[in-house]
């Protein structure tokens, strides 16, 4: 039997969402009603293992996590366009084959710049 | 169609509380693996052999205190486990718990929907999980959440893309993105581990960091950040994000067993058994019997394995994993073009 693809396969997951923010909701109202409310200054001050917090922490951080989140878009727009191309692999043929080593090749000589221009390394 | 959605509706509520269930048991099975693998004996006092220490320990998560910082943005720092839960809990729609029961002269599927881009569906809602803990992290406005945060965004995003990379292999091999059609075709033992060991190796290492588990769980390192990302939480806040982490672990081994261990398919058990319903049933449990092997699998490495340093994780990710994936590309394309698999 061929299973027919329609919008109205991605209904249950509306349902399954309704269910789990349902659950969430319910869950945190209901810890919130149970617990003992006893604030105090210092208790609501950020944990700095015991000593007086120093500012807050909005500070910068260091760029490498900036670069990775930029190289991970990078890269991962590449793996999306890789996926047509799979699924179709056994119809492409050799061309496409192919076609797809020669956008490899591209993607490896960039990535093996990246990695030259050391901008993965960690001290 | 009222029927097949009204079925549908029960068939979500149970997978809801099976996953509830098995997140509780998770962490009582993690303390008993951790007390069998250090010769302890675990926890013992709530119940016959601790089995109702989850419980206890739920009903605590719900009576203590909520402490919202004052320095935190609050409705940030209350959405950012929201977010974990729900995305940890979405995920499993696509997954094929079994064939199809008939009852009552019709035939109801047990998946909840059979969606032909299943796999990219699973990417989407794990990719929204780094907002949850990244969310929190910022939000608690407290130095260590920000590092753990930061290390876990960093950490998940550099080894989603190794994980794509591991089942785009898988995915020339099935050309289809329907995981129900990929469990199907696996069925009488023909699991696609014995064709993509590499592939299935690289993504259960990604899986493992993913779900941010030893020796990949450096975003809660207790000796170096307190806590990590939820140093701040409290009460059902902090539950929900250790809640979220072990439902992942039960989804991740989830996928693992459908993508590459033949999911429902129980081999040669067909020969024996006529019945269908009691046939799909029995291919339930074999799926179940995977998913705890692997659970039991990702405790047996947290308490074997020491933790990675930051720059080792990060090398293993980017230099190790994804030129790794890159060629198992290339081999599986050559194999399957040299046995003449491609048109």
């Amino acid at each position: 039997m061929q299973h027919q693809d329609l919008p109205s396969d991605y209904f249950p997951m509306v349902i399954q969402f309704i269910v789990a923010v349902g659950f969430i909701a319910t869950t945190m109202v209901a810890t919130h009603l149970l617990g003992p409310k006893r604030k105090s200054k210092i208790k609501l001050e950020s944990f700095e293992c015991g000593i007086e917090s120093q500012g807050n922490a909005r500070i910068p951080f260091s760029i490498k996590y900036f670069l990775v989140a930029i190289l991970f878009v990078l890269f991962d727009v590449e793996v999306i366009f890789m996926y047509p191309w799979a699924v179709n692999f056994k119809e492409l043929g050799t061309t496409g084959i192919a076609e797809m080593f020669v956008f490899m090749v591209l993607l490896l000589t960039g990535f093996y710049y990246i990695i030259k221009k050391g901008a993965l390394k960690w001290e | 169609m009222s029927s097949a959605l009204i079925f549908t509706t029960i068939l979500i509520i149970v997978i809801f509380t099976i996953t509830l269930v098995i997140a509780m048991y998770s962490t009582y099975g993690e303390r008993k693996v951790a007390a069998f693998l250090q010769d302890r004996i675990g926890p013992n006092r709530a119940g016959p052999f601790g089995i109702l220490q989850p419980m206890a320990d739920g009903v605590k998560m719900f009576m203590k205190e909520e402490i919202i910082p004052d320095m935190s943005n609050k409705w940030l720092f209350i959405l950012g486990p929201c977010i974990a839960m729900t995305t940890a809990l979405m995920t499993s729609a696509v997954i094929p718990w079994g064939n199809s029961l008939s009852i009552g002269g019709e035939s109801y599927s047990l998946q909840v929907t059979d969606v032909n881009i299943g796999i990219l569906y699973i990417f989407g809602v794990v990719s929204i999980g780094v907002y949850g803990i990244m969310i929190g992290g910022w939000a608690s406005n407290n130095k260590y959440s920000l590092m753990g945060a930061l290390r876990a965004s960093s950490q998940m995003i550099s080894y989603e893309v190794a994980m794509g990379l591991a089942i785009i292999a898988l995915v020339m091999m099935t050309g289809t993105l329907s995981v129900k059609e990929i469990a199907a075709q696996q069925s009488g033992g023909n699991w696609n581990v014995i064709y993509q060991p590499l592939g299935f190796i690289i993504f259960l290492v990604c899986a493992f960091a993913e779900c941010n588990r030893t020796p990949f769980d450096l975003p809660e390192c207790e000796t170096e950040l307190v806590g990590g990302y939820h140093t701040e939480y409290s009460s059902m806040k902090l539950g929900f994000y250790l809640f979220a982490e072990y439902i992942n672990m039960f989804i991740s081994s989830a996928v693992i067993s459908t993508l590459y261990f033949g999911g429902y398919n129980m081999p040669f058990i067909a020969r024996f058994i006529s019945d269908p319903n009691l046939l799909t049933l029995l291919g339930t449990a074999f799926l179940f019997a995977k998913i705890l092997f692997f659970i039991f699998f990702f405790m047996w490495i947290r308490w074997t394995i020491p933790r990675f340093r930051y720059d080792q994780l990060m090398n293993l990710g980017w230099k190790g994993l994804i030129p790794l994936s890159i060629a198992n590309i290339f081999i599986t394309a050559l194999i399957m073009w040299l046995t003449g698999k491609v048109s």
